[in-house]
C-alpha cells in the first residue's frame, strides 16, 4: 500500500484488489482490479459464471485465500482499517467476529466429528471469554433464531443428522453467532432444493434486517441476486464488467455480457420463447484472458467498436448515478442497443 | 450403541469360528487330501520307529478315521474343555484351552504360547509407541510444510523405511550398535528380561528390536499421516474453522488432525493385532524368544500342532484387534455410531 | 398476452395417438440391508407406481426436488435398472423384463444423456472413438466409414469435425456435453432420455445446449424425456410436464396448463419458490413457503406423501391416498383438495 492512500469512509471498500496465483501453466489472474463500496445494512450481489473469480474475492476479503502462492495487491478497507497490509493475526481476530462467511455445501463445510452445537460454541468462544455453558446457551438461542425446531435437543446432533436445509441454517447460525458486521455468503443455496432455497433466502433477508450487517451474496443465479440485492456487481474474467443498483442491472443493463446472461435464462415470469439467446463460446481460462476486453471473443457487438475490443482494456466508467460499465461502446449507443435490440426480444417473449 | 456392540461381538465370534475351520482344514484336511493317510499322521505322534500296526491303532485312538465333522467337533471341544491324547504308549492330558499337543516335546502347546506371549507383547507395545510418536509427528509436520527440506528428507527416509526389509535394517543396526564396535551401546540379540524382574534391563534389551521394527512402521505411518493431513487440510471444514477466526494451531490439531488420524486408528489396530501374533522377522533377527520365533522353530521342526497353535492365537489377535478397532471407530466417528 | 405460440405448438408437435413409450405403475424399490447377513430391513421406494405416456415427437419433462426418483425413472425407462413392478412398453414391445440380450437391438432406439459432462466421457479415448463407439458396439456399417459418420455427427452438434482426434479434457463443459449428445445421436435413436443435461453447465452454456436439443428434435424428429430440477428449463423445453414428489407423480399436464394453472399444492409451492431475475414486483409476488425438507424416501408419509408439508392437509390426506385423476382435459392431479379447481364442478 502506498503511503498516500486515504482511509476509506465506507464500511467496506475494495480498491483495485488483485489476487494472482503463479502456477506452472502461467499466472492465474483470479481477481484483477476489483473495486466497490458497501455500507452496513446493504446487500451486494456478485454474479458471474464459474471461474470468474467470485470465490477468490470473498476468500480474499476474509484473508482466507491460499497465502502460500497468492500475490495480493490493492486495498481492502473494513470500517477504517486496511486489511491487505495488516498482519495475519489482526485479520484472524476480525474473522468470525466482525466478518463471517457462509459456504456453498453445508455438509462438507462442517466438521463431521463434532456436534453442531460444539462447532457453534467454538465459534463463539474464540472471540468471547465465556464458559462453555454460557456459550451453549447462546448456541441454542442462535439455532432457534435461524428456525431450527427443538434447538435445545438438536444442538447435540451431528451435522449428518441434519437435513440439507437445516445444515445451512446451522451454518448461518454459526456465522452470525458473534454478531458480525459483514457477512459473505458464497453460493449459499446452490446445493439446496428450490423450496429450501426459498426458505433460506427468506431467512437471510430477515436476519440481515435484524442484524443490520453488510451482506455480500455470491451466486451464478440472477434470480437469487434479484431476490436479495440492493446493488449488483457482474464479474467476468476476474474483473467487474458492470456495477449498479439491482434496478440498473435488471431494467437498463448496459454491458453485452449482462445482456447475454439475461438472454440465456429461461424465465418463469414470462412467456417461454421459441429460442433462448445464448452467449457464444465459453468463459475464458483465467491463465489466458483474451487481450483487450476479455469478453470480445464472445461479444456480438465487438465489431461496432472498430477492433478496439481486442486491443484495449475498456475502463469501468460511470454511466449515471453509480451505474458503471466496462465497455468501449459509447453510452448512448449501448442504451440504444438495449432499448431497440435486446429489451424487445427479451420482453416480447 | 449397545446393539452395535452386540452386532460386532457376534461378528467376531463368527469370524473366530471361520478361522478355526480354516485352520482345521489346513492342518487336518489338506494333508489328507494331499494323500496323507490317517496312519501316516498318527505315526508322527507315536514316533517314526513305531510299527505300522501301532500307527494304525494310534490313528484309531486319535480319531483320524472318524468323519470330518466329528474330528472338527473334537478339535473345538479341545479348545473349550480340554482333551486327552491317547496315542498308544500313554495318555497325555491337554487342559483347556487345548490348542494342540506337540508330538515332539510331548507337551501341550498352550503353556508354551503363554510363556512366549510377554516377549512379543513387549516388543510390539514398545515399538508401537515409538512408531506412533515418530510416524504421526513426522507425517503431520511434513504435510504442513509440504515441499520443505524437512518434508523431502523425511519422505526420502520413509521411502527407504518402507522398502528396506527388516532383516536388513535389523542386521545393519546390530552391526553398528552391537557386536563390539565403538557404538556398541545396546545389547546384542537373544536376551530378554521380563519387565517384572528388571524394567531397566527389559527396555535395554529391547531397544534395538524396537527401533528396527518401529522404523518400518514409522515410515509407513509417516506417509499415511502426511497423505491424510494433506487431504484433510484441503477440506471445506478446515476453511470454515479458519473463517471462525480460530488460531492456526487449533485449526491443525482440533480440526485437521482429528479428521486425518481417524482412519489411521483402523490401520493401527490391524497392524498391532498382526504383530502381537508374532513379529516373525524381528524376533528371529534378534533371536528373541517370542511367538514369532516359536512359530519359525516349530516350522523348522515340522511340529504341526505348535504351528497350528500359533496360527490360531494370531488369528484370534487379529479378530480381536478388528473388534477393538470397530468399537474405537464408533467412538471417534459419530457417523458410524449413529447409522 | 395471447400468444400465437400455443396454436403453433399444437400444430407442429401434434402427437400421433400411438404412444412411443407407455409406462404403467412403474416401481423401483431399492432394498436396504443391515448387518452381516444383509437382512433386508426396508426399502427405498425410489419410484413407486408411476404411469405416463410419451408420444412421438414430443418432449416430456420430469421435475422434482432432489431424491424424488427422477433419475431412477429415467434409468427404468431405458432399462438400465430392473423394475420392481409395473411395465414399460416401448414401440409396442413390453421391455419390462426383457433380457439384456433381447434388449440390445432396442437400445439403438433409446439413448440416455447424462448430467455430468466430465465423468461420462472416457478421458483416454479420443472424441472420434467416443462418438464412434456405438457403431462399433452395435456392429453397424456406415456408408462412408465410421470416421465420416462421426464427423457428420460432430458438425450436427456444432463441434468442429476437425476435433476428431482430440481428447475430452481439451474441451469445455458445454463442448463435452455436445460430445455426449453426438454419441447418443450416433444410432439415430427414437427416444432420448436426458438426465439433467444442462445442470452442470454455466448459464450461458446451458442456453446453447437447450437450443441444440430443440434444433435436433426438429431436424431429426426426436422424442425426449427431459429430467431436470430447474423448473424454468423444463418449462422452456417441454410440451408436457410431470411433477414428481417422493417417487410419485403429483401432477401431469400440458406445459401451459401446468405453469399457468397448477392444481397440485406442491406444484404451486415449487413455482412460487423459484426466484425471478427481475426487480419489478419485488416483494409483491405472492409466495407460498413450504416448511421443512423433503421427508426420507425410506419412510415416506402415509397416504398423500406431501401431507407433512402441505398447508391444505386434512385428516383424509393422511389416511386416503389421492389417486392421479384427470381433473381437466389432459391434466392429471393427485390431490384431495386441488388448487385452481372449483370445489363443485360447474354446470
Ligand atoms: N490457489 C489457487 N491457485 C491457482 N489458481 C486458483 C487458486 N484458487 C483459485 N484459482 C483459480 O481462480 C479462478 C477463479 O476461481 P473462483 O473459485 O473464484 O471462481 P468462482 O467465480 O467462484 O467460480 P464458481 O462459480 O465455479 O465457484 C479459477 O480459475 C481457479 O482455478
Ligand atoms: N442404487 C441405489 N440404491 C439405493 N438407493 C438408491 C439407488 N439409486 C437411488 N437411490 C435412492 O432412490 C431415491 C431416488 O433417487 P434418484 O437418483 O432417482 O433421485 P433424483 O430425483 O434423480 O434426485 P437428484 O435430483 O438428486 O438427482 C433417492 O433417495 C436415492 O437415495
Ligand atoms: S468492449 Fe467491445 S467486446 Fe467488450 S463488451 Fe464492449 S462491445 Fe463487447
Ligand atoms: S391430498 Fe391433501 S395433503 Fe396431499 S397435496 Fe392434496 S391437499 Fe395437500
Ligand atoms: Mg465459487
Ligand atoms: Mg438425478
Amino acid at each position: 500500500m502506498s503511503a498516500e492512500t486515504t482511509p476509506s469512509d465506507a464500511f467496506l471498500e475494495l480498491r483495485d484488489l488483485r489476487i494472482h496465483f503463479p502456477t506452472d501453466d502461467g499466472l492465474v489472474k483470479s481477481v484483477d482490479g476489483l473495486s466497490f463500496r458497501l455500507e452496513r445494512g446493504k446487500t451486494l450481489g456478485i454474479v458471474g459464471e464459474s471461474g470468474s473469480g467470485k470465490s477468490v474475492t470473498s476468500l480474499g476479503i476474509l484473508g482466507l485465500h491460499n497465502r502460500k502462492n497468492a500475490r495480493v495487491s490493492g486495498e481492502i478497507w473494513l470500517d477504517g482499517a486496511e486489511l491487505v497490509s495488516s498482519t495475519q493475526e489482526y485479520v484472524r481476530g476480525l474473522r468470525g467476529k466482525r466478518m463471517a462467511m457462509i459456504f456453498q455445501d453445508p455438509l462438507s463445510a462442517m466438521h463431521p466429528y463434532y456436534t453442531v452445537g460444539n462447532q457453534i460454541i467454538e465459534a463463539y468462544r474464540v472471540h468471547h471469554r465465556v464458559s462453555k455453558a454460557v456459550a451453549r446457551k447462546h448456541a441454542i438461542e442462535m439455532l432457534g433464531r435461524v428456525g431450527i425446531p427443538n434447538p435445545a435437543q438438536r444442538v447435540d446432533d451431528y451435522p449428518h443428522q441434519f437435513s440439507g436445509g437445516m445444515r445451512q441454517r446451522a451454518m448461518i447460525a454459526m456465522a452470525l453467532c458473534c454478531d458480525p458486521e459483514l457477512l459473505i455468503a458464497d453460493e449459499p443455496t446452490t446445493a439446496l432444493d428450490v423450496t429450501v432455497q426459498a426458505q433460506i433466502l427468506d431467512l437471510m433477508r430477515d436476519l440481515q434486517r435484524d442484524f443490520n450487517a453488510a451482506l455480500i451474496i455470491i451466486t451464478h443465479d440472477l434470480g437469487v441476486v434479484a431476490e436479495l440485492s440492493d446493488d449488483i456487481l457482474v464479474m467476468y474474467g476476474g474483473k467487474c464488467v458492470e456495477y449498479g443498483t439491482a434496478e440498473n442491472i435488471f431494467e437498463t443493463p448496459e454491458h453485452p455480457y449482462t445482456w447475454g446472461l439475461l438472454g440465456s435464462m429461461p424465465r418463469l415470469d414470462r412467456e417461454s420463447t421459441e429460442r433462448l439467446l445464448p452467449i457464444k463460446g465459453s468463459p475464458p481460462s483465467l491463465i489466458n484472458i483474451p487481450p483487450g476486453c476479455a469478453f470480445h471473443p464472445r461479444c456480438s457487438y465487438a465489431d461496432r467498436t472498430g477492433g478496439k475490443g481486442s486491443a484495449e482494456v475498456p475502463e469501468l466508467s460511470e454511466v449515471r448515478g453509480g451505474h458503471k460499465v466496462r465497455c468501449h461502446l459509447p453510452a448512448n449507443e449501448r442504451h440504444a442497443i438495449w432499448e431497440s435490440e435486446i429489451k424487445p426480444v427479451l420482453e416480447a417473449q | 450403541m449397545v446393539t452395535y456392540l452386540i452386532r460386532r461381538l457376534i461378528g467376531a465370534v463368527i469370524m473366530l469360528l471361520i478361522v478355526s475351520m480354516a485352520t482345521f482344514a489346513i492342518f487336518f484336511l489338506v494333508p489328507q487330501i494331499a494323500g496323507a493317510t490317517p496312519e501316516g499322521m498318527a505315526s508322527r505322534y507315536v514316533g517314526r520307529t513305531a510299527s505300522a500296526e501301532d500307527a494304525k491303532i494310534a490313528a484309531d485312538r486319535l480319531g483320524f478315521n472318524d468323519p470330518l465333522v466329528v474330528q472338527y467337533g473334537r478339535f473345538i471341544k479341545g479348545i473349550v474343555a480340554g482333551a486327552e491324547f491317547d496315542y498308544g504308549p500313554g495318555v497325555e492330558q491337554c487342559p483347556p484351552p487345548c490348542l494342540g499337543y506337540s508330538f515332539i516335546t510331548r507337551q501341550p502347546v498352550w503353556p508354551d504360547l503363554l510363556d512366549r506371549l510377554p516377549v512379543t507383547l513387549s516388543l510390539a507395545v514398545g515399538a508401537a509407541v515409538l512408531w506412533l510418536i515418530i510416524g504421526l509427528s513426522t507425517g503431520v509436520i511434513s504435510a504442513l510444510r509440504r515441499g520443505s527440506v524437512f518434508d523431502r528428507a523425511a519422505m526420502t527416509l520413509a521411502l527407504a523405511g518402507v522398502s528396506l526389509p527388516i532383516f536388513f535394517t535389523g542386521l545393519i543396526s546390530l552391526l553398528v550398535f552391537s557386536y563390539g564396535n565403538p557404538f556398541a551401546v545396546f545389547a546384542q540379540g537373544g536376551h530378554y528380561t521380563p519387565i517384572t524382574e528388571n524394567p531397566g534391563e527389559w527396555a535395554y534389551n529391547l531397544i534395538l528390536p524396537w527401533i528396527t521394527l518401529a522404523f518400518l512402521f514409522a515410515a509407513q505411518y509417516a506417509r499415511l499421516t502426511r497423505a491424510g493431513m494433506l487431504e484433510t487440510m484441503g477440506e471445506d471444514y478446515i476453511r470454515t474453522a479458519r473463517a471462525k477466526g480460530l488460531i492456526e494451531r487449533t485449526v491443525v490439531v482440533k480440526h485437521g488432525m482429528r479428521g486425518a488420524l481417524t482412519p489411521i486408528v483402523t490401520i493401527f489396530g490391524l497392524d498391532f493385532g498382526l504383530l502381537v501374533g508374532g513379529a516373525v522377522l524381528t524376533e528371529s533377527t534378534y533371536s528373541l524368544p517370542g511367538l514369532g520365533k516359536y512359530a519359525i522353530d516349530a516350522i523348522t521342526n515340522n511340529d504341526l500342532p505348535k504351528v497350528m497353535g500359533v496360527t490360531l492365537l494370531s488369528a484370534f489377535f487379529v479378530v480381536f484387534a478388528n473388534l477393538i478397532v470397530d468399537l474405537l471407530y464408533a467412538v471417534v466417528d459419530p457417523r458410524v455410531r449413529l447409522s | 398476452m395471447n400468444s400465437p405460440e400455443s396454436a403453433g405448438e399444437a400444430a407442429v408437435k401434434a402427437p400421433t395417438r400411438e404412444p412411443l413409450l407407455a409406462v404403467t405403475g412403474l416401481a423401483k424399490h431399492f432394498p436396504v440391508t443391515k448387518g452381516l447377513l444383509k437382512r433386508q430391513v426396508g426399502a427405498v421406494k425410489a419410484v413407486d407406481g408411476v404411469s405416463f405416456e410419451v408420444f412421438k415427437g414430443e418432449t416430456l419433462g420430469l421435475v422434482g426436488e432432489s431424491g424424488c426418483g427422477k433419475t431412477t425413472t429415467g434409468r427404468l425407462i431405458t432399462r438400465l435398472v430392473e423394475p420392481t413392478g409395473g411395465s414399460v412398453v416401448f414401440e409396442g414391445h413390453d421391455i419390462t423384463h426383457m433380457s439384456q440380450s433381447r434388449i440390445r437391438p432396442l437400445r439403438r432406439d433409446m439413448q440416455m444423456i447424462f448430467q455430468d459432462p466430465y465423468s461420462s466421457l472416457n478421458p483416454r479415448h479420443t472424441v472420434g472413438a467416443i462418438v464412434g463407439a456405438p457403431f462399433r458396439i452395435q456392429g453397424i456399417k456406415t456408408e462412408h466409414g465410421i470416421k465420416k459418420a462421426v464427423q457428420e455427427l460432430l458438425a450436427l452438434v456444432g463441434l468442429n469435425p476437425e476435433h476428431y482426434n482430440r481428447y475430452p479434457h481439451e474441451f469445455s463443459g458445454g463442448q463435452r456435453q455436445r460430445i455426449g449428445i453426438a454419441r447418443t445421436l450416433a444410432l439415430k435413436p427414437k427416444l432420448i432420455v436426458a438426465d439433467e443435461p444442462v445442470s452442470a453447465l454455466d448459464v450461458s452454456i446451458q442456453a446453447q445446449v437447450v437450443n441444440l436439443l430443440e434444433d435436433l428434435q426438429n431436424e431429426l424428429d426426436l422424442t425426449y424425456v427431459v429430467i431436470a430440477h430447474d423448473l424454468s428449463v423444463v418449462r422452456h423445453i417441454s410440451d408436457r410436464v410431470a411433477v414428481m414428489y417422493l417417487g410419485k407423480i403429483m401432477e401431469l399436464a400440458d406445459r401451459r396448463d401446468l405453469y399457468e394453472t397448477p392444481r397440485h399444492p406442491y406444484t404451486t409451492a415449487l413455482l412460487s419458490a423459484v426466484p425471478i431475475p427481475d426487480t419489478r414486483g419485488r416483494g409483491s409476488r405472492t409466495r407460498v413457503r413450504l416448511q421443512g425438507d423433503v421427508p426420507s424416501p425410506l419412510n415416506p408419509p402415509a397416504a398423500c406423501r406431501f401431507s407433512t408439508r402441505c398447508w391444505k392437509a386434512d385428516e383424509i390426506c393422511r389416511t386416503v391416498e389421492p389417486p392421479l385423476v384427470e381433473l381437466a382435459p389432459r391434466h392429471q392431479v393427485a390431490c384431495h383438495f386441488p388448487e385452481n379447481t372449483p370445489a363443485v364442478q360447474p354446470g
